[in-house]
């Protein structure tokens, strides 16, 4: 999707610091002015504006019947969200918080990505259901899961997660105009996030699908997404130290998966590691490390790495920070990827 | 230090909580203590005879319909039937109350709903067939895809008539569960957002006495199931379900209703699974004949016809008639199920997504190489044979 005022990659004079929440916001009151199908929906989204403000104003603006407080039900929601879907409507649901989004699995599995399929095309489900996801904000038990494994391992769901301010829009709006159910994971630690940014010229960005190289490099490539891409930038930086120069590819969609940018990234570079919060065992870094494995194995230098949250569940606030992956834990990995072989 | 000496404890005085009163007046939602009944009652004489005369025809050829599909199952045309006989009155009634712009959500078990609707039979029983899973256009039937997850299509029910209420269309949803259905938890989601949303819905419960083997009492210890719905601030009807001419009138009202905006209501209708579960199952491991019996003698198409015959409304003649058109409804199923339906593995990825991903189209490449493999194979196995 291209927005009519974009100007390609750049910024436009009116560009000023803006949050990544403050984006997807903006996203979300585009989408519903230009398309009167777009219902938002979700517990506290009307007159609170979501618990982490993203739908803030929208019911002021568009009225309660467009941005509707729900009862306290996430299967409910989400089996609203298909009816109204089935009847035309394009509906936005919001999850309160990853794991605030388990009940609403049966509906998710069973109805929202099957239901262009089992009924041979004749009824797509363009819903998108937003979850804030993932650590590093301090919440207690049940506020920090990382469950794009999940979602990623049913066919027929998109799953998307921005990384930068730029994207939050972009990806936000593309998914809300797609005709394919998408799961939005935003990371709830970049909500904060700031960057320079315009809500009436927002920058073009790749499309859905596509993965983006936002550091080029030689020696390594980082494989992220979402809430570990600060940390992989942050750890190319501190690399060079060490004398590599590293790659980070973004790849924002998990599905579609751009397994093409990932292989040539690595076909380049001989070496990879994927960096994610979610835990490692049956996680996407397996899946990910096994394509690049099937594609790239003649280039590599060394095994697929993953650097993944540990296989436990989500810690306690104030043991958080040893379990998310971290720059030194990336540059730990990064030095195992057998260096001395090329000497 | 005591009570009573607490500062201030002179002039304390209980009072209710400060904002409290009641949401919703319970007494109005109440259903009747006893399922509603209209045949052999002094309300049948409000009935329309011509609407007796319709019911008692697709009853006999619902009837036959549920015989023809368990048939089907025996010869290997269908891989399962539900099968909802004995149940025929509550099925029939539940399609023929519905406009043609209205909705219909039917269980797996509510295939004979969806015909009396006016689907092509086949197309309702590729599910069960086994070649394809939704047989059909839901939108142009307005029938949604036939139900397997327990109750699970009910807030899709609520969604849509919500979302039609908002586009100011005048469309009711009816929806269909058993009564194992309605300790789901979407049963209540469901029902709990249709009343908030006072959204124009009617649920409606066949409490036909099993959840496969469970019966009702390991299932439930609400008075009835249509109690559930005061629960919800909604009213709950109570009827026999065996009763065509009582379903008919009590889910017409539900339905008017519904239209008139005063939101949801859940109709319970009191009926008896004759069959077994599917043809998979074997009922006597948790049921007595003698109940099976009881049943027989409350078997909604002979109630009909009773009361059609007793009135002088219908004559052995007729009666031979309804069921003369439902044999040939019978054997023209049977014709066409006897073909075998063609397969398309192609399409299996066909609707996974509006366009395909790169890892889709890398497993189309796949299939198409394996089912290429397989004609060659096939091709050289006659030219060999001749």
């Amino acid at each position: 999707m291209t927005t009519a005022a974009a100007t390609a990659g750049g910024r436009t004079a009116k560009a000023k610091p803006a949050t990544m929440a403050q984006a997807l916001g903006r996203a979300l009151r585009d989408s519903m002015a230009e398309d009167p199908t777009v219902h938002v929906l979700g517990e506290d989204v009307g007159t609170l504006g979501g618990v982490f403000r993203i739908t803030d104003g929208l019911a002021k603006e568009f009225g309660d019947d467009r941005c509707t407080d729900t009862p306290l039900a996430e299967a409910g929601i989400l089996g609203a969200a298909v009816g109204m879907a089935m009847y035309g409507l394009r509906p936005v649901v919001e999850m309160q918080f990853d794991a605030f989004a388990y009940p609403a699995f049966e509906q998710l599995m069973s109805h929202v990505a099957k239901m262009r399929n089992r009924t041979g095309g004749a009824m797509p489900l363009p819903i998108t259901v937003r979850v804030p996801y993932g650590g590093g904000i301090g919440g207690v038990e049940h506020h920090s899961d990382s469950s794009e494994a999940y979602y990623m391992a049913t066919p027929g769901l998109h799953v998307v997660t921005p990384a930068t301010v730029d994207d939050a829009y972009g990806l936000l709006r593309e998914s809300i105009a797609s005709d394919d159910p998408v799961i939005f994971l935003e990371p709830k630690r970049l909500y904060w996030s700031k960057a320079d940014w315009s809500p009436e010229a927002p920058a073009a960005v790749e499309p859905i699908g596509k993965a983006v190289v936002r550091r080029s490099g030689h020696s390594a490539t980082l494989i992220t997404y979402g809430p570990s891409l600060p940390v992989c930038m942050e750890a190319a930086e501190a690399a060079v130290a060490e004398g590599w120069d590293l790659e980070v590819v973004d790849l924002r969609s998990l599905v579609p998966f751009d397994d093409e940018t990932v292989a040539a990234s690595v076909r380049r570079t001989g070496r990879a590691v994927v960096v994610h919060e979610s835990p490692g065992f049956g996680g996407p870094g397996g899946e990910i490390a096994a394509r690049i494995t099937e594609r790239c194995f003649h280039h590599l230098e060394a095994p697929v790495l993953r650097v993944a949250g540990f296989d436990i569940p989500y810690p306690p606030p104030m043991l958080e920070r040893h379990h998310l992956p971290g720059v030194d834990r990336v540059l730990d990995a990064v030095a195992r990827l057998q260096w001395e072989a090329d000497s | 230090m005591t009570v009573q000496e607490l500062p201030g404890a002179a002039a304390y005085r209980p009072t209710p909580p400060p904002a409290w009163k009641p949401i919703t007046d319970p007494a109005p939602l109440l259903p009747d203590p006893e399922p509603y009944r209209v045949l052999g009652t002094d309300a049948v004489a409000d009935v329309d005879p011509e609407l007796l005369l319709r019911l008692h025809a697709e009853l006999v050829r619902g009837r036959r319909y549920n015989a023809q599909a368990t048939a089907l199952t025996k010869q290997g045309r269908l891989a399962v039937y539900p099968s909802s006989t004995g149940q025929e009155a509550s099925e029939i009634a539940a399609a023929l109350v519905l406009e043609e712009r209205d909705w219909l959500f039917p269980s797996y078990r509510d295939t004979l709903a969806a015909v009396a609707r006016g689907l092509d039979p086949v197309e309702a029983l590729t599910l069960l067939r086994g070649d394809r899973h939704t047989g059909y256009d839901p939108r142009e039937h307005r029938i949604a895809p036939l139900c397997t997850p327990l109750a699970t299509q009910l807030p899709h029910a609520v969604g849509l008539a919500h979302a039609a209420r908002l586009k100011g269309d005048d469309v009711v949803a009816l929806a269909m569960v058993g009564d194992g259905g309605t300790s789901e938890g979407d049963f209540h989601e469901a029902l709990n957002f249709a009343a908030v949303w006072k959204a124009p819905v009617v649920f409606f419960v066949q409490n036909n006495g099993f959840a496969i083997s469970v019966p009702l009492a390991k299932q439930t210890a609400a008075p009835s199931l249509a109690h559930k719905a005061v629960g919800y601030g909604m009213p709950g009807r109570l009827v026999d379900g065996n009763d065509a001419a009582a379903v008919h009138q009590v889910l017409s009202e539900a339905v008017a209703r519904a239209r008139r905006g005063e939101g949801p209501t859940l109709v319970e209708a009191v009926t008896y699974r004759m069959e077994a579960h599917t043809n998979a199952d074997d009922a006597t491991r948790y049921r007595v004949d003698s109940e099976v019996e009881a049943w027989k003698a409350h078997d909604p198409v002979r109630l009909l016809e009773r009361e059609l015959t007793e009135r002088g409304l219908l004559d052995d003649e007729g009666i031979e008639r309804a069921k003369e058109a439902a044999e040939r409804m019978a054997a023209a199923l049977r014709d066409r199920m006897n073909a075998d339906p063609e397969l398309a593995p192609m399409d299996l990825f066909a609707h996974v997504y509006a366009e395909q991903t790169g890892q889709l189209r890398e497993q189309a490449a796949t299939l198409r190489a394996e089912l290429d493999a397989e004609q060659d194979h096939d091709e050289q196995g006659a030219e060999a044979g001749r």
